[in-house]
């Protein structure tokens, strides 16, 4: 029975098709096709099992048969494999091997250089110069022998590799190591298809933010959708050819990071795709976060290195995020394991392919299960892209890619011996094939006399010769060639100088004596060496620190819940027509403000002793640039595409020290390098939170629009070719895309119209008129389901702004800044705006000149409903004292003053029925200030938001207790990592990116890059 | 006819304002005396005098205290309720020196060239910037302008806040010569940090040697004093002799603990008078200081801390911390978006986080004075000095109640308007408010 399957299967195999070829040759044809039979191999089957003592059978470069008892065809070739392990090779996903490295040409480069608006890309390819989504991985791929044997070395034997540049990539091409020639080892042409947030090589400014390459991606996705079925104005569109043929591949997000997986995600659940996450080595910090994507990951081993601490002046500047990041990314491999999340490893982002193994070895004895790390490497990657029934695992009918190794894979002594690709081998290290250790009898002849001694081979550089004692020795042996010399006794001067052979157990070869007269030598084993026995030494995992959330000093590892509060006898500033109430108990259940009043009592409650403080609604800051990845999308004057939501960063320390200043919500807004910015970003300082937890749920959606010098780019250095370069321009940036706006709007209306006269023909399917995210913004501002916040400095820009909003039919909710607000409240109040400013900036720039500090009071008595705004993360934590300005300059009464900082905003964010007041039924979200709130005594002694005690002064202290005892647990850790002889490399000061706009001049500390507006 | 009485009396107003506001005009000299009566009096020193009198004459405090009687032809202004205290000194600013930040053509702060020794500010000073004024009417009457860029940036002066010009301004010329601290972190420039740019060399290493030719011209510059009289002229070193002879001071504007033990270095070596500016990570060497006598002005109170680790009100305690440790620091407002005029409020903060009332008074008013070399002409108030003084309708340091209604700078009572009070009742009058 089982031959009669032998014989099917050699039928089966002579039954494929014969491959011609189309090369010409030169000379004799040589066509090869032997049977190679791996015997007596320990080989690693399909499923999880190892079967002993078998045999593999390859021929044509495929596995044509496996198991324990396999029937050798006669003509086999015959490998013998006793003791030996075969595995499948490594297959990795993530290589852009044998493609070449893009260069960025032509000097303008987004970030700070002369604006580049449209693409230097030559032929019919779309707009924007980073969405490469017509290049292919296969056309561009080309053998690379050096980098081909560096990952074989590892073990690899297939990858998936395309051109890593820009948002979109093309597709990638799935090839062997193998180097014959690449007809051979391209597997697939098309195998996979990329995306990134990184522009790349583009020097287009747009897109100049990872909001904006956000925004890119779904304009994309759109664009390409409709353009199956319509026809663009501008003809083919190569790119959008492109895109569309990509989505048939498995598809590959570059992500890099914890936060960028998600929102690579989400980009993936709008437009039904799910994409392969490429990670970066931080998802271990979110990994709840990171099964919740339900994606498949591609994992680096990029560990941090020790950094040399030993100066405290230099371990000063590292901070606790670093130095936490480096004792526990290794453990990020097993962290994904543990959360069962289907992943794979890659060689890629390692600083040198060779350190694979010590990092693998690394991952495993952080917690990586061998079985994992073995799947991770094979099956996985393997199923992932779709491509199990050509490799990842040894069964009949697939590549012959396989390693054969001296013992089980992962323990510590065992080497690669050859890597297979493609039915052809590739020696690793093969000297370790054979045990050649041990004693041997060496023999010299000369002139038929024979002078014996031992040789004691140790390993295959080192042996030592015994006559009437050791003498020194040199020895080397590759495998097939020996090479020997010795002197005769320990005090000669010169030696014998031997070559010789490997034949099997016996060694034979020629010589010089220290005469120079040659005689003829063999050596034959006496007595093998054998191994100690070897295993992967199964170490207690490493001890490690706690996890924080965020991943920050101040986080938390046990986030703080939701409690039942009573706040006792405080004074309440209600901010209702209750006005301030003297020794007042409030209480907070579920969120929420249940009851204020006089000795109020809750069995259960906290009770939170406010005597001699004041309770007031937590801070609001209608203007902050805080906690996102991104800020200005400065790329386009018109990018209302772009969305702050779509990059919040739950990680920045400013969350926490806001809180500390009593602030409970921001207005994440765009920065105003653009007249039309982004769309803004409601949050709550949810510290520790994730990006999604931490948005304001049910704020109306906003967007910022900027007028002035920044928009205008007064500030470039290298000349402006971006429209609008004068405030005339600016108004007319603001007509036509209204103007635009408008016309998309009744395109969208006459559609479906048609669509509704059309019986039941409201399918998408029948629509034409493509969806446009930046006329989408408008047309919401215009139907009143989007409020706009303008940056705004003087009165002519304010005036013209107002005007174009009446002739268009739109209305400017909130205008931010507004430092020349007090010469045209009127125009304002008459437009039904609010105003939220500084309360005594100027002078830093032209346009704030005639700034005055008793602005908010006169707007406020004009009838404008005014709030005081940040701008800046550190002005963010005293903003009751700024508030507090407006009682020094024109007498605004207390009560009103807070409110510019609580109701106010809160009013203009259209969220008054939820917070900014302190009313039965508002969320929770209070300050209990040490002192009077307006006083620049006033410390937070508790922030809380939804009922939660996110900042206590109190646990503060714990805290920072805290913070200082694991840096030290960590500084003295990394400094044993140095005295125990490992790798270092200097203390690198963890600087802080500072998101702001860059016409101020407030300095945010040392270690602080601006990451500066108008670009 | 009421209304238009007041709307008359209204227009009158204006019309004054209107041509006011190009013109906040300097007072005159006052020879005569003058007596504040019935005041808290804040000495600047910790002192606090309840119901005092300050007996003024010929610009000068004559007497303090309790039971002082009123000289007979004295101009009496009676404090009843009001708080006094000295004039608020700004210790570093570059006042007059930069009208608009953003506009090149109206900055005269920063001059090319490495060893500026013998740049002077008080020859670029604008004594009409728009400016000046929003800090007189807080309270602030005298600052140091401080020019910048290079490695030595020239010397400072003070001025009082109520001049025609420079000469006029001019209190205490040339008092300290400005080195900038060589860096010794390396931190990108924004450009780079993004574009993952690595410095050519080693930073650190190169501002190393810096510092070492700085020292060599501290050295010849010594030796140059020491030559006879026959010499070529080194303009350079002449401007330094006053180091030597402790007439002027070394401010040294530095932040991290390396760059303060080179500044310390400094002091050691050439036995300057050294004074530290900036210095955020001076804390963590208070003793040290304390050691050394060296004084520290902190810039910035309303700063974020450095390191994401810090406690989050490390700036604003670092005042108490310096303090407990004796350390003789000032405090600064070098905000470059309000320009000085938040110096009582960030004196303010460090009385919340640590400093008693009096101390951080002390930090914005007698340190101040001490520090720049003026503590034996202003500072505080107390008898032999200046007559530098301001009243507050309440607590200067808190801006709920730090409202200004006199001011006087050597007795001369100046004017509290400024722009912003102008463009206000400009503004006020549009909209017909009162």
């Amino acid at each position: 029975m089982r031959k009669l399957l032998l014989v099917a299967l050699v039928l089966c195999i002579s039954l494929t098709p014969f491959a011609q070829p189309t090369f010409p040759v030169n000379g004799v044809a040589d066509p090869r096709d032997p049977v190679y039979a791996f015997t007596h191999a320990t080989i690693q089957g399909a499923a999880q099992t190892q079967l002993k003592d078998a045999t593999l059978l390859i021929r044509n470069g495929k596995i044509i048969a496996v198991g324990n008892n396999v029937a050798i065809p006669k003509e086999a070739l015959i490998i013998d494999c006793s003791g030996k392990y075969i595995y499948p090779s490594f297959i990795d996903l993530y290589s852009d091997y044998g493609i070449p490295v893009p260069q960025r040409t032509g000097g303008g480069v987004g970030f700070f250089g002369r604006a580049q608006l449209t693409s230097d890309r030559k032929g019919a390819y779309g707009w924007n110069q980073a969405i490469r989504s017509d290049v292919q991985g296969s056309s561009i791929f080309s053998i690379d022998n050096n980098k081909a044997k560096q990952l074989r070395d590892q073990g690899f034997g297939t990858v998936l590799t395309h051109q890593k540049d820009g948002i979109a990539r093309g597709t990638g091409v799935l090839v062997t190591l193998n180097e014959t020639n690449e007809h051979e080892a391209i597997l697939k042409e098309k195998a996979s298809s990329h995306y990134s947030f990184s522009k790349g090589t583009s020097t287009q400014s747009y897109p100049s933010s990872m909001m904006g390459s956000i925004a890119l991606l779904r304009q994309s996705f759109i664009d390409a959708a409709w353009y199956k079925d319509n026809v663009a104005k501008e003809g083919i569109n190569l790119t959008l050819d492109g895109w569309n043929n990509n989505l048939a591949y498995p598809k590959i997000f570059e992500a890099n990071d914890k936060w960028n997986a998600l929102r690579a995600d989400r980009v993936g659940d709008e437009f039904g795709v799910q994409f392969i996450i490429k990670g970066g080595g931080n998802e271990y910090q979110r990994i709840t976060e990171m099964a919740g994507t339900k994606a498949s990951f591609i994992v680096p081993l990029n560990f941090p290195q020790a950094m040399d601490v030993e100066d405290p002046n230099d371990a000063r500047f590292v901070s606790i995020t670093d130095l936490k990041h480096w004792e526990l990314a290794p453990g990020n491999p097993a962290a994904f394991e543990k959360a069962g999340i289907n992943f794979t490893l890659t060689t890629a982002d390692l600083s040198d392919v060779k350190t694979f193994w010590t990092n693998l070895r690394k991952a495993l004895e952080y917690g990586l299960s061998e079985e994992a790390a073995l799947a991770a490497l094979t099956k996985n990657p393997a199923t992932i892209l779709g491509i199990n029934t050509l490799v990842g695992t040894i069964e009949q009918g697939k590549l012959a890619n396989f390693l054969i190794t001296s013992g089980p894979i992962f323990n510590e002594k065992t080497v690669i011996l050859q890597n297979w690709v493609q039915g052809k081998k590739y020696a690793v290290k093969e000297d370790g094939w054979n045990n050649f250790r041990g004693r041997y009898n060496l023999t010299l002849k000369k002139a038929g006399a024979a002078t014996n001694y031992v040789l004691d081979v140790k390993s295959a550089q080192s042996a030592s010769v015994i006559a009437k004692d050791t003498v020194n020795t040199k020895f080397s042996f590759d495998g097939k060639i020996i090479k020997l010399s010795f002197g005769p006794d320990k005090k000669a001067k010169s030696s014998f100088f031997l070559s010789g052979v490997n034949n099997g157990d016996a060694w034979n070869g020629t010589g010089t004596d220290t005469s120079g007269s040659s005689f003829t030598w063999t050596a034959t084993l006496d007595k093998l060496t054998r191994d100690s026995a070897d295993s992967i030494k199964k170490k207690p995992l490493p001890k490690t620190g706690k996890l924080m959330f965020p991943f920050q000093a101040y986080g938390w590892d046990t986030a703080p819940v939701q409690e039942t509060i009573l706040i006792k006898n405080a004074t309440v500033w209600t901010n209702e027509s209750a006005g301030k109430l003297e020794n007042t108990d409030v209480l907070v259940k579920a969120g929420k403000i249940v009851q204020i009043g006089k000795n109020l009592s809750e069995s259960g409650a906290r009770v939170i002793d406010g005597t001699g403080k004041h309770l007031t609604a937590g801070v609001i800051d209608e203007h902050s640039h805080i906690a996102a990845a991104s800020i200005n999308e400065g790329g386009q004057s018109v990018t209302s595409e772009v969305r702050i939501a779509d990059n919040l960063d739950p990680d920045d320390i400013d969350i926490y020290r806001q809180l500390s200043g009593g602030v409970t919500s921001s207005h994440i807004l765009h920065g105003s390098a653009n007249t039309i910015g982004g769309q803004t970003q409601l949050i709550k300082l949810r510290w520790g939170a994730n990006d999604d937890q931490l948005k304001f749920q049910g704020a109306p959606g906003f967007i910022k629009f900027a007028l002035g010098e920044n928009v205008k780019r007064s500030s470039a250095t290298q000349g402006n070719p971006r429209f609008p370069d004068t405030r005339m321009g600016v108004e007319e940036v603001l007509t036509d895309a209204f103007t635009r706006a408008k016309d998309y709007q009744a395109a969208l209306q006459r559609e479906s119209s048609a669509l509704k006269a059309k019986k039941g023909a409201t399918d998408d399917a029948y629509k034409t008129v493509r969806r446009d995210l930046e006329l989408e913004a408008l047309v919401e501002i215009l139907n009143k389901k989007r409020f706009i916040t303008c940056h705004s400095y003087v009165q002519s820009e304010i005036t013209a702004a107002l005007r174009v909003a009446d002739k268009l039919g739109f209305t400017f909710n909130t205008f931010t800044h507004i430092l020349e607000g007090y010469k045209v409240a009127d125009k304002m109040k008459a437009q039904g705006s609010n105003a939220s400013t500084f309360s005594d900036w100027w002078a830093y720039k032209m346009e704030v000149q005639d700034a005055i500090p008793y602005n908010a009071t006169i707007m406020q008595r004009v009838g404008l409903n005014v709030a005081i705004n940040s701008d800046d993360a550190e002005m963010a934590r005293r903003l009751n004292q700024e508030a507090a300005k407006s009682v020094k300059y024109g007498g605004m009464s207390e009560d009103e003053a807070l409110k510019m900082v609580t109701l106010n905003p809160a009013k203009m964010l259209h969220v008054d029925d939820k917070v900014g007041s302190i009313k039965v039924g508002k969320d929770a979200d209070l300050v209990l200030w040490t002192a009077h709130p307006l006083s620049i005594y006033a410390m937070s002694d508790k922030t809380i938001v939804d009922g939660i005690v996110y900042f206590d002064r109190t646990k503060d202290l714990e805290l920072r207790k805290q913070v200082s005892e694991e840096r030290n647990r960590l500084i003295q850790k990394m400094i044993g990592e140095k005295k125990g002889g490992g790798a270092t490399v200097p203390a690198r000061p963890s600087f802080v990116i500072k998101n702001a706009c860059s016409e101020h001049d407030h300095n945010h500390g040392l270690l602080a890059i601006d990451q500066v507006e108008g670009e | 006819m009421k209304k238009l009485t007041i709307i008359f009396i209204i227009i009158a107003f204006f019309r004054q304002a209107l041509i006011a506001q190009d013109d906040v005009y300097p007072t005159p000299d006052n020879n005569g005396q003058l007596f504040i009566k019935n005041a808290v009096i804040h000495v600047g020193n910790g002192q606090v005098i309840e119901g005092g009198s300050i007996e003024i004459n010929q610009g000068k405090i004559v007497k303090v205290g309790a039971g002082v009687p009123v000289p007979a032809n004295a101009r009496v202004i009676d404090a009843a309720g009001k708080h006094v205290y000295p004039g608020l000194i700004l210790s570093n600013s570059n006042l007059g020196l930069v009208e608009i930040n953003s506009v090149r053509a109206t900055q005269d702060a920063n001059e090319i060239g490495d060893i500026n020794t013998s740049i002077r500010s008080i020859v670029a000073y604008n004594s009409d910037s728009k400016v000046i004024n929003t800090l007189k009417s807080n309270g602030i009457l005298l600052a140091n302008i401080v020019p910048g860029g290079g490695s030595i940036s020239g010397s400072s002066s003070i001025v009082q806040l109520d001049a025609w010009n420079w000469e006029d301004a001019a209190y205490a010329m040339d008092n300290a010569i400005h080195m900038e601290m060589p860096r010794l972190i390396y931190i990108p420039g924004a450009r780079s940090f993004f574009q993952g740019n690595q410095p050519q060399g080693d930073p650190v290493k190169r501002n190393l040697e810096k510092i070492d030719e700085l020292k060599s011209f501290f050295r010849e510059a010594k030796s140059y004093g020491l030559q006879p009289q026959s010499k070529e002229t080194n303009l350079k070193m002449e401007a330094v002799q006053g180091l030597f002879s402790k007439k002027q001071k070394l401010f040294i504007h530095c932040d991290i603990v390396k760059e303060i033990l080179v500044a310390v270095d400094f002091a050691k070596e050439f036995g300057f008078d050294v004074v530290l500016v900036g210095a955020s990570e001076s804390y963590l060497v208070a003793d040290l200081l304390k050691q050394y006598n060296i004084a520290v002005v902190l810039n910035q109170m309303h700063s974020l801390p450095t390191s994401n680790d810090d406690d989050v009100d490390q700036p604003y305690k670092t005042p108490a911390q310096l303090q407990k440790a004796g350390v003789l620091f000032a405090i600064n407002d070098a905000d470059g978006q309000t320009r000085g005029r938040n110096l009582p409020f960030n004196a303010g903060t460090a009385a919340a986080y640590g400093l008693s009332k009096e101390e951080a008074l002390a930090a914005i008013t007698l340190n101040a004075a001490k520090i720049l070399g003026v503590g034996d002409l202003t500072g505080s108030i107390e008898a032999g000095k200046d007559a530098n003084i301001v009243i507050s309708e309440g607590d200067i340091l808190d801006m709920r109640t730090s409202i200004i209604t006199t001011a006087l700078i050597r007795g001369r009572q100046v004017s509290l308007d400024d722009k912003h009070k102008q463009l206000n009742e400009r503004y006020k009058y549009k909209y017909g408010l009162k």
